[in-house]
């Protein structure tokens, strides 16, 4: 029997900053929208969310930043899901980016990034206004 | 393409729906030739509509069986906490120290009330992350019970198939009788730590009863070395009672963070498998048989089912109209399973 098609989504925290919280909150958020939701803990490089993201075939990328090194990883993260004919996910950022990274990480392919006080259910009707279940391979 | 020379040359001109059939046909012919060459997006992708049960990956299961069973299954379960993330990181780590390659599926539990879940069970392998030879897959529970998914199954031929030379299964944490993992894995490891409960908890059957190989993890706690003898009472009774087959369950303290005690566990897996193989009295083919016939049974269940509910919808009797019928008193479970069989299957 066919089962409804579940979002997965992959919670990443690039870089060297260990405060999660964030991130734990926003992947238990999404497990109470009905997600499927990968949770990979701190520490990781561009290169380790990219092939986690392809093995665990999710729909979207939230990647977590506290620390100022989206200027490296979220372009990063966006050249190598394009070499790994990967750039169907969608990534989303949150945390802290100074205003005027916005616009340029939205020109490198970020599709939303949301700000400190950005509410949870905005975030979750956000993901389910903007984000599909991919199709299957073979219908 | 076969299949397009043989519609291609019969007698009626070619229709609409035969091209997208042989559209179709070619895609998954298409799918299965990545997937045998080791295809890492193919197969997360495959692995993605097995779980979701989209019925075309039904004919790619067909065609990639015949290329299953040539990988060594071991299972690892136990309550939650107790390790067992750590020690799939460990025991992949000392395969691939072997050039072996290697498949983990990682079962974490879905919300009964929402559907949703959180895998978090990557977060201890994370040094696997980069290395091609290891592919890692979360699987939710869905609302399965047992200790793995509907798909596992399913999941394990496509990384057989693959290529993968060991699979690596975590199931969900389990409490007293989720023992599925014994029909799919070759070698089971239960996995307990140190003050898990009395000696009265280790006689229960279920879950004490299916391990090849126990561990007690996190031995470095206080009360490790009663939880080993109280194991090794249960295991030596069990032993006596079974008329032994030969093959001991060792005991074995590790500390999965440090590393302590798993070469120690790595060597006891290739024992049992090794027994396994060698063992006269088929085993190894008493397990093949296991699997088989589970699978074959699941299976045989889900279509039955299904069509058994379709031929109702047919007749203007949806499901929900007999729940409601049920649930009014209207009608009892008992009767309605027998009168739905008597007029279905006869």
């Amino acid at each position: 029997m066919r089962e409804e098609r579940r979002l997965r989504i992959l919670i990443a925290k690039p870089g060297l900053d260990g405060h999660d919280r964030g991130a734990r909150v926003i992947a238990r958020a999404f497990r109470d929208a009905g997600f499927e939701v990968v949770y990979t803990g701190c520490h990781q490089t561009p290169e380790q969310i990219v092939s986690t993201a392809i093995q665990e075939d999710v729909d979207m990328i939230g990647l977590s930043i506290l620390s100022g090194a989206h200027t490296y990883s979220f372009p990063r993260i966006m050249e190598l899901l394009q070499e790994n004919r990967a750039a169907d996910i969608t990534v989303v950022g949150g945390g802290i980016f100074p205003l005027e990274d916005i616009p340029w990480l939205k020109d490198v392919g970020i599709k939303e990034l949301f700000e400190p006080g950005a509410k949870l259910q905005d975030i979750i009707d956000w993901v389910k206004g903007n984000v599909q279940p991919r199709e299957a391979m073979v219908a | 393409m076969n299949g397009g020379q043989t519609q291609a040359s019969s007698h009626r001109p070619l229709r609409f729906a035969d091209y997208s059939i042989l559209r179709v046909k070619a895609q998954a012919m298409d799918i299965i030739e990545r997937i045998l060459a080791g295809d890492v997006r193919s197969t997360a992708r495959l692995l993605r509509d097995i779980d979701d049960h989209i019925p075309s990956t039904h004919d790619i299961l067909k065609r990639l069986y015949p290329h299953t069973g040539k990988a060594y299954i071991i299972g690892f379960t136990g309550s939650p906490g107790v390790g067992k993330s750590t020690l799939v990181d460990q025991i992949a780590l000392r395969y691939r120290e072997k050039d072996m390659t290697v498949g983990i599926l990682a079962v974490d539990p879905t919300s009964p009330f929402t559907g949703g879940a959180i895998l978090g069970d990557r977060i201890r392998m994370q040094r696997h992350f980069l290395d091609g030879g290891v592919f890692i897959r979360s699987v939710a529970t869905r609302g399965h019970f047992g200790g793995l998914t509907k798909s596992t199954n399913d999941m394990v031929n496509v990384l057989d198939a693959m290529g993968k030379d060991v699979i690596l299964i975590e199931t969900v944490g389990v409490g007293q009788d989720e023992v599925e993992i014994v029909n799919t894995a070759h070698t089971t490891v239960m996995i307990t730590i140190p003050g898990m409960g009395d000696e009265v908890q280790a006689m229960k059957a279920g879950i004490m009863e299916i391990g090849n190989i126990f561990v007690v993890n996190k031995a470095d706690r206080e009360g490790s070395r009663k939880t080993v003898r109280e194991l090794r009472n249960l295991v030596e009774l069990g032993l006596r009672r079974r008329d032994t087959d030969g093959w001991e369950p060792p005991i074995i303290e590790t500390e999965a963070m440090k590393g302590r005690g798993v070469e120690e566990l790595h060597q006891a897996i290739e024992k049992h498998r090794q027994y396994l193989l060698g063992n006269e009295r088929g085993q190894f083919d008493e397990h093949l048989q296991k699997r088989a016939r589970s699978q074959l049974i699941e299976a045989l269940r889900e279509e039955a089912v299904k069509i058994l509910l379709q031929r109702l919808e047919a007749r203007g009797l949806s499901l929900d109209k007999l729940v409601q019928a049920v649930v009014q008193k209207q009608a009892d479970p008992y009767s309605l399973v027998q009168d739905v069989l008597d007029k279905e299957l006869r």
